[in-house]
C-alpha cells in the first residue's frame, strides 16, 4: 500500500520545474530502431491547457502513454507534482495515477458494462467510503456533465464514437483528477460533434482548472482549447507557443503544417 | 550476424553456391530465433508470474470480482465436467468388465472403476475439459481487452490489471478445479455404476463398499488436490496469452488457440512430474 509520503510532492524538484503538474524532460523513446521520441522536453501547469500536434507517427500517443506510466521512456524523465514516475512500482504509480485523467483515443471504454458501469468503475475501486447511491449520485451527476445522462443503461456497442468519448471523459474526470490527457479527443468526428467536445473541454477547464494536455490532430480544436502549442516532428518538440507564435515561425516544417491544417 | 556467416559460408566453398548459400544460414538463423524465442517465452511468463504473486498477496483484494470468476470457472463448468465424467464413466465399466471377465476377475470391476475413475481420468479429463472452455475463454477475453486498449484503460484508471484480471482468474482456477474433479469422479463412478448394473444386477452400496474396500484417502486426495496444480497451469497461461496479446482479431484468435494448445501441453506435463512426485510422497 502506498503511503502519504510515496506520493508526497517533492518541492525541491517542484520548484525546480517551477511548479508544474506535469515536467517531461529530454524524454526518449525508440520502438527496435524506430525513434519516436528523441529528446522531448514539456511542461504544464494548473490552470493550463498544452495542445501537442504533429504528423502521425510522431510519437504524440506515446508521450501520453509515457506520462501516466502506461509506457517506459528509454531514457528522460517525467514529473508529476514534482515526483519522478521512472521505476516506481505499480501500486505506487496508481497513488499518482489517481490524480489523472485519461481519454483514450478510442475511449476504451469496458465493453461488458453499461455506461454508468464505465463510469462507476474507478469509483467503486478507488472511493470505498462512498454509499451505493452516492456512487450512483456521482454517476449522474458526471454523465449530466457531458450530457450523457439519457444514456445511463446502455451498453458502449450501442452509442456513437462521440458519445462514447463523452463517456470517456465522464470516466475520466470521476476520480477529480488534477491532469488530464486527451488523445485525439476529437478524431473521427463530424464537424459539429467536434465542436461539442471542444466545447465540454473548454467548460470543464474554466470549472476545474486542470493542468490538460491534449493530442490532436485537429489545428482549429487545438487553436480552442489550448493556451499553448506544441509541434513535433521527427520526435522532438520543433516550436512550442501560443497560436500566434507558430503564424510568426520562420520554421519550413511550421509553415506547412500550418498550411495544411 | 546470420550475414556474415552467410558470406563465409560462400568465400569457403564457392563451389556448392546456391545450396549453401540459401540453405545454411536460414537453418541456423532459424534455429538460433527458435531457441532464443522459447527462453525469452519462458522468461517473460516468469515475469508475468512474480507480478501476479505480488499483486495476488498485497491489497486491496478483488474479492467480488473473485467470486464472479469462481461461478465463471466453477458453476458454468459444470455441466460439460459432469458430461466427460459420466461418459468416461461408462467407458471405463464397458472396457473393464471386458478385460477382467477375459481374466476371470470380475470381482475386481468396482475397484477397478473406482481406481480408474478416481485417479486416472477423472483429474486429466476435468483438466482437459476445463482448459479447453475456461482457457479459451480468458484468453479471448483479455487478449480482447488488451488490443481495445481496456487494460490500458484499467491501469491508467489507478487499478492494478495484474490484481483484477489476473489473480482473480488464476485463484479461481485454483481453487474450482478438485471441486470440479470431485464432480466429474461422482458423475463418473454413478454412470459406470448404472452401466454395470444394466448388464448384471449390483446394487450402489455394494459396488461403493467394494470399490472403496481397503482405500484410505491418500489414495485418492493427492490425485484430487493435484488438479490445483492443473488450475495453475491454465489460469496462468490463458492470462499470460490473453494480456501479451499483439495485432487486433487476429491475435485474439491466436491468443484463445495458443491458451488451449499450451494449456493442455503443459498440463499433461504437469501429469508426468505429479504422478511421480505422489508416488514418491504418498505410496
Amino acid at each position: 500500500m502506498a503511503t502519504t509520503d510515496t506520493i508526497a510532492i517533492d518541492q525541491a524538484e517542484l520548484e525546480q520545474h517551477g511548479g508544474a503538474s506535469v515536467a517531461v524532460e529530454n524524454l526518449c523513446k525508440a520502438f527496435a530502431s524506430h525513434t519516436v521520441l528523441d529528446g522531448v522536453s514539456l511542461s504544464v501547469s494548473r490552470g493550463e491547457t498544452l495542445a501537442v500536434l504533429g504528423r502521425s507517427g510522431t510519437g504524440k500517443s506515446v508521450l501520453l502513454k509515457i506520462i501516466i506510466g502506461l509506457e517506459t521512456p528509454d531514457s528522460g524523465s517525467v514529473c508529476i507534482h514534482g515526483q519522478n514516475i521512472a521505476g516506481l512500482p505499480i501500486d505506487r504509480l496508481s497513488e499518482i495515477r489517481k490524480k489523472m485523467g485519461f481519454l483514450f483515443q478510442h475511449a476504451a471504454l469496458y465493453d461488458s458494462l453499461t455506461v454508468a458501469g464505465n463510469v462507476a468503475f474507478p469509483l467503486e475501486h478507488h472511493r470505498k467510503d462512498m454509499s451505493r447511491s452516492e456512487r450512483s449520485e456521482r454517476v449522474k451527476h458526471l454523465l449530466a456533465e457531458v450530457g450523457m445522462e439519457d444514456s445511463f443503461d446502455k451498453l458502449p456497442s450501442d452509442i456513437s464514437g462521440g458519445m462514447q468519448k463523452r463517456v470517456g471523459l465522464a470516466r475520466a474526470l470521476a476520480l477529480e483528477p488534477e491532469i488530464l490527457l486527451l488523445d485525439e479527443p476529437t478524431a473521427g468526428l463530424d464537424p459539429i460533434s467536434s465542436g461539442e467536445i471542444d466545447e465540454l473541454i473548454l467548460k470543464l477547464q474554466r470549472e476545474r482548472q486542470m493542468a490538460s494536455i491534449v493530442v490532436t490532430h485537429d489545428m482549429h480544436s487545438a487553436r480552442t482549447i489550448a493556451n499553448r502549442l506544441a509541434i513535433l516532428d521527427q520526435g522532438n518538440v520543433v516550436i512550442e507557443g501560443s497560436f500566434d507564435d507558430l503564424q510568426q515561425s520562420d520554421i519550413g516544417f511550421v509553415k506547412e503544417f500550418l498550411k495544411q491544417s | 550476424m546470420s550475414d556474415r556467416g552467410f558470406t563465409g559460408v560462400v568465400d569457403v566453398k564457392p563451389s556448392l553456391p546456391m545450396r549453401q548459400d540459401v540453405s545454411a544460414p536460414t537453418v541456423v538463423s532459424t534455429a538460433t530465433g527458435l531457441v532464443s524465442g522459447f527462453f525469452e517465452w519462458f522468461g517473460n511468463l516468469g515475469i508475468f508470474s512474480w507480478r501476479v504473486l505480488t499483486a495476488a498477496f498485497t491489497p486491496p483484494y478483488e474479492w467480488r470480482e473473485l467470486i464472479r470468476q469462481l461461478d465463471e470457472v466453477g458453476s458454468k463448468s459444470m455441466p460439460l465436467v459432469l458430461l466427460a465424467g459420466a461418459a468416461i464413466g461408462v467407458v471405463i465399466s464397458l472396457e473393464a468388465r471386458y478385460s477382467l471377465s477375459r481374466f476371470g476377475a470380475k470381482s475386481m470391476f468396482p475397484a477397478t472403476l473406482v481406481y480408474s475413475v478416481i485417479q486416472v481420468m477423472g483429474p486429466i479429463i476435468t483438466g482437459l475439459v476445463v482448459c479447453g472452455r475456461v482457457g479459451a475463454g480468458i484468453g479471448a477475453e483479455l487478449a480482447s481487452m488488451k488490443v481495445s486498449e481496456q487494460i490500458d484503460a484499467i491501469e491508467a484508471s489507478a487499478i492494478n490489471p495484474f490484481r483484477l484480471l489476473a489473480a482473480t482468474r488464476i485463484v479461481a482456477c485454483i481453487l474450482m478445479l478438485p471441486l470440479l474433479t470431485v464432480a466429474a469422479d461422482a458423475s463418473g463412478l454413478f454412470t459406470g455404476w448404472f452401466a454395470q448394473a444394466l448388464v448384471e444386477p449390483l446394487s450402489f452400496h455394494q459396488f461403493i463398499s467394494a470399490g472403496f474396500s481397503g482405500a484410505t484417502f491418500s489414495a485418492f486426495l493427492p490425485q484430487t488436490f493435484k488438479t490445483a496444480v492443473y488450475g495453475l497451469i491454465i489460469g496462468l497461461i490463458a492470462c499470460f496469452q490473453g494480456m501479451n496479446t499483439r495485432g487486433g482479431a487476429e491475435g485474439v484468435g491466436r491468443a484463445a488457440t495458443n491458451s488451449v494448445v499450451l494449456g493442455s501441453l503443459f498440463l499433461i506435463l504437469a501429469d508426468v512430474v505429479l504422478v511421480k512426485f505422489i508416488l514418491v510422497f504418498f505410496p
